[in-house]
């Protein structure tokens, strides 16, 4: 090789309170080379990368990066060695501008003054948007911008430090179809440029078109790497659950009943839905497609009782809500499990078995005095911890931020599983999560279906619904455009009913 | 057009301090017309200076998300220290630099417990309240002590025609301002404010900046200290009592949030400092029943901060997504 490697990795180990999270990981990433890091959530992907971020400091091991021995002992020393991160969750703040959080670690100082020189800020911020296709002006505060154009600022951001290899964590999760095609279009751009890149995504599809090679992390250890050809999709997914995975999609035993377990009659909201209708029958999986902003997350809010409905009436096994509140809807038997777990799903920072309570924990209080029975509710956290197949490794008492996304998904679901739920909407359910434990969240929805609750799946992936579901609605424009049965399910016709029509003038 | 009845709502929600500010001029003015005359006007700003300047340091702190509860402590302990030294016949000089020394130190052991120590601000400024009155009530031994004539001439000098007070408070409040929204420093308080793990993450020597913003409030409160001893004259076992309170009520009406990241000391926290004044004088001049003071004072807090949740709850529904277009109806 002419050039040294942009970075190499040599038998990086950690541990976390005796757990060893990473053993003996070595790879390359070559020069000008894009590597593909896969992994199920929990493999020790982002532990790895926050060890070369500077974010934490490995137990054992080394890191070469471009010839030079590298031991950050700070996330500066990783930005001035070169090496720009972007977070799964972006790390922008949003109450500065645009050009602030580009250069806040490296202002540009009016000569020999403290205070920071504004136009060349301007013009500096004006040129790295230009770059990365943002047209905005650079004293836009970023609370107003969309979770793509926050991408954007943070690779803008990467740039400036004249980043020589970026990571990208999880990107493309939280964009548009049209906004990652954006950021496909730029890391191309960046790959041409000669700037190594990390891509970290659970889309294998995604990995395959941008990566030249791949590692598969499974429990902290390489299992498999070498150049993207080598590798057939369902290699790179029995490599990383260990197993091989011959269905995606669990078998569907059950059938809906008859009986109606949600009834939704004419639910309408300015500027938001009008004239929802369906019924969601006990047993059933009924799929809710459409394109983002279509108004189905906004829908589910309704259902729920967090935002307000003009007009319509809701029914739950056949009784009308009629104006109740959440709380009044929780005890009536829905469940809502929403689109962004760590912010509403969770309480981050209380432990694993108090979030699986929230939903429950008045069942339990039994005595006179409304004291809660420990027993009777431990056991019924065990038993839930035992059917969502919550990782053995994770204590009742540990926080539920320590856990991996597809395990905090897990405890989500688990709270609203201890409330037995007649109707339980999910939105979004397997974002951000891994093959394996996607493929056990599915078992679950089934096996509540067939036990009798109704199940609304909210997704963005066609393929996903297909897998799962009995029915599947497609909303477009906040109005319902569309209804298939199983026999009628085609990505095409879904795609072809979710895209919107021209408006009325 | 847009201007519908809730944007028009919100434009003066936006400035909720400003038209608070304005009706209570209306309303005292109205009660005592002597209230709305040019020399009442002078006399409220200069009486506003103390807790101006304390409340500058405050809005460094709140920005954090911290608070110094400390500051009325430290005001009062550099007081008395300074008084015997004057007393023990040092020279003026040398009193005042034994003052701002005070807060400076006492920034620092706030500063060190906070960061070092990682001990909550609340608890670490809390016990230096009690720490600072201590031994200042210790070194005065509980009784008043009147100051040399040349300490209370401070308060009535004037620079070039203006009074000493509203320089220094206009000096304070200028270093500040270009400070938080022209200095890298400044820029970096507020990303803490917004988020200490991701500042942390983006290379800011978080440490560093919240060790400072101790220090600037600590010293902010001796100069506070100065310009109100300057003004009294004496110091009485009762000095600077309650200014952590007048200046954190001065930051919030002036639009600072308690949670870190938002607010400014210009104009916010000098119309919060020159509002509670306000009210005080106004009161004054009505002959209103000291004992109403705090209880008209908490009122107007409490209905400025009314103001600022309404404005979040409206913001967000004027913000929320629309998904399909109406027809008119």
């Amino acid at each position: 090789m002419s050039t040294a490697a942009a970075v190499e990795f040599d038998g990086i180990g950690q541990s976390f309170s005796g757990v060893r999270v990473l053993r003996g990981v070595s790879f390359t990433v070559g020069a000008s080379r894009t590597l593909g890091l896969v992994g199920e959530n929990g493999a020790g992907k982002s532990t790895l990368m926050n060890i070369l971020g500077g974010n934490l400091r490995s137990d054992t091991g080394r890191m070469i990066l471009r010839g030079q021995p590298y031991a950050p002992a700070h996330p500066t020393d990783a930005t001035r060695a070169g090496i720009g991160l972007i977070h799964q969750e972006l790390n922008l703040f949003s109450n500065l501008t645009i050009a602030e959080n580009i250069f806040l670690t490296s202002f540009p100082r009016a000569r020999a003054l403290p205070w920071i020189d504004q136009r060349t800020l301007h013009a500096r911020t004006a040129a790295l948007l230009r770059d990365v296709g943002l047209e905005l002006a650079p004293d836009t505060l970023v609370d107003r911008l969309s979770a793509g154009e926050r991408q954007l600022v943070e690779i803008a951001r990467a740039l400036s430090l004249d980043a020589r290899l970026i990571i990208f964590d999880e990107p493309t999760t939280s964009l548009s179809a049209r906004e990652t095609g954006t950021l496909f279009a730029l890391l191309r751009r960046l790959q041409s440029q000669g700037i190594a890149l990390i891509y970290i995504s659970h889309i294998l599809d995604h990995v395959r078109q941008l990566c030249h090679d791949l590692v598969v992390l499974r429990d902290g250890a390489v299992v498999a790497q070498g150049p993207i050809e080598t590798f057939s999709t369902p290699a790179i997914v029995s490599a990383m659950v260990g197993r091989n995975l011959t269905q995606l999609y669990p078998t569907r035993r059950g059938a809906p009943a008859t009986e109606p377990a949600l009834e939704v009659r004419g639910v309408s909201q300015p500027h938001i839905v009008c004239d929802i209708r369906f019924t969601l029958r006990r047993g059933e999986v009924l799929g809710l497609s459409g394109l983002m902003g279509a108004g189905r997350s906004e829908l589910a809010r309704i259902l729920f009782g967090l935002d307000p409905c003009s007009r319509g009436e809701i029914l739950v096994s056949g009784r009308p809500l009629a104006g109740a509140n959440t709380r009044r809807r929780i005890e009536r038997g829905l469940a809502f499990l929403t689109e962004d777990r760590r912010h509403e799903g969770l309480c981050l920072e209380a432990s694993i078995a108090d979030n699986l309570a929230l939903a429950s924990i008045r069942s339990h209080a039994r005595t006179p005095l409304k004291l809660i029975d420990r027993t009777g509710w431990q056991r019924a956290i065990s038993t839930i911890r035992e059917a969502v197949r919550l990782t053995a490794k994770a204590e009742d008492t540990q926080p539920a931020q320590t856990l991996s996304g597809g395990n905090q998904q897990k405890v989500v679901l688990g709270k609203w599983l201890l409330a037995s739920p007649s109707v339980l909407i999910l939105d979004e359910p397997t974002r951000g999560v891994d093959v394996g434990a996607k493929f056990e969240l599915y078992q679950l929805i089934m096996d509540l279906a067939d036990r009798g609750s109704g199940i609304l799946v909210i997704s963005s992936e066609i393929e996903e619904l297909i897998g799962v579901c009995d029915r599947i609605l497609v909303m477009s424009q906040g109005e319902i455009r569309g209804e298939f049965s199983r026999p009628e399910f085609s990505s095409e016709r879904l795609l072809a009913a979710a895209l919107p029509r021209e408006s009325p003038a | 057009m847009n201007a519908t009845p809730s944007a028009l709502l919100l434009t003066a929600l936006r400035h909720a301090s400003l038209v608070l500010f304005v009706t209570i001029i209306a309303v005292f003015g109205a009660l005592a017309p002597k209230f709305l005359t040019a020399d009442n006007a002078i006399n409220v700003l200069i009486q506003s200076t103390p807790t101006g300047i304390v409340a500058v340091g405050m809005t460094f702190v709140l920005l954090t998300a911290g608070v110094d509860l400390s500051v009325g402590a430290i005001m009062f302990l550099s007081a008395a220290i300074a008084g015997k030294m004057l007393a023990a016949g040092q020279p003026l000089p040398l009193a005042l630099g034994a003052m701002l020394a005070t807060g400076l130190g006492f920034g620092a052991i706030n500063a060190f417990f906070i960061t070092r120590l990682r001990i909550a601000p609340f608890i670490v400024t809390l016990a230096l309240l009690f720490v600072g009155r201590g031994l200042a009530l210790t070194i005065t031994q509980t009784r008043a002590m009147n100051l040399p004539d040349r300490f209370l001439q401070l308060g009535s000098a004037r620079v070039a025609g203006v009074p000493l007070p509203l320089v220094v408070l206009g000096a304070v409040l200028l270093v500040a301002h270009v400070v938080l929204m022209r200095t890298p420093f400044g820029r970096q308080i507020y990303a803490l404010g917004n988020h200490p793990a991701n500042a942390r993450k983006a290379g800011i020597r978080t440490q560093r900046i919240l060790a400072t913003v101790y220090l600037i409030s600590g010293l902010c409160a001796a100069l506070g200290g100065i310009l109100s001893l300057a003004q009294l004259g004496a110091v009485s076992p009762k000095f600077g009592e309650a200014y952590e309170f007048k200046a954190i009520a001065a930051a919030v009406l002036g639009g600072t949030s308690l949670f870190g990241g938002r607010g400014a000391v210009f104009p916010g926290t000098l119309l919060g400092a020159v509002l509670i004044q306000s009210i005080e004088s106004g009161l004054v001049i009505l002959n209103a029943d000291p004992y109403l003071y705090p209880v008209i004072t908490a009122a107007v807090i409490f209905l400025a901060v009314l103001t600022d949740s309404t404005r979040h709850t409206l913001l967000a529904r004027l913000n929320r997504r629309r998904i399909r277009q109406e027809l008119p109806t």
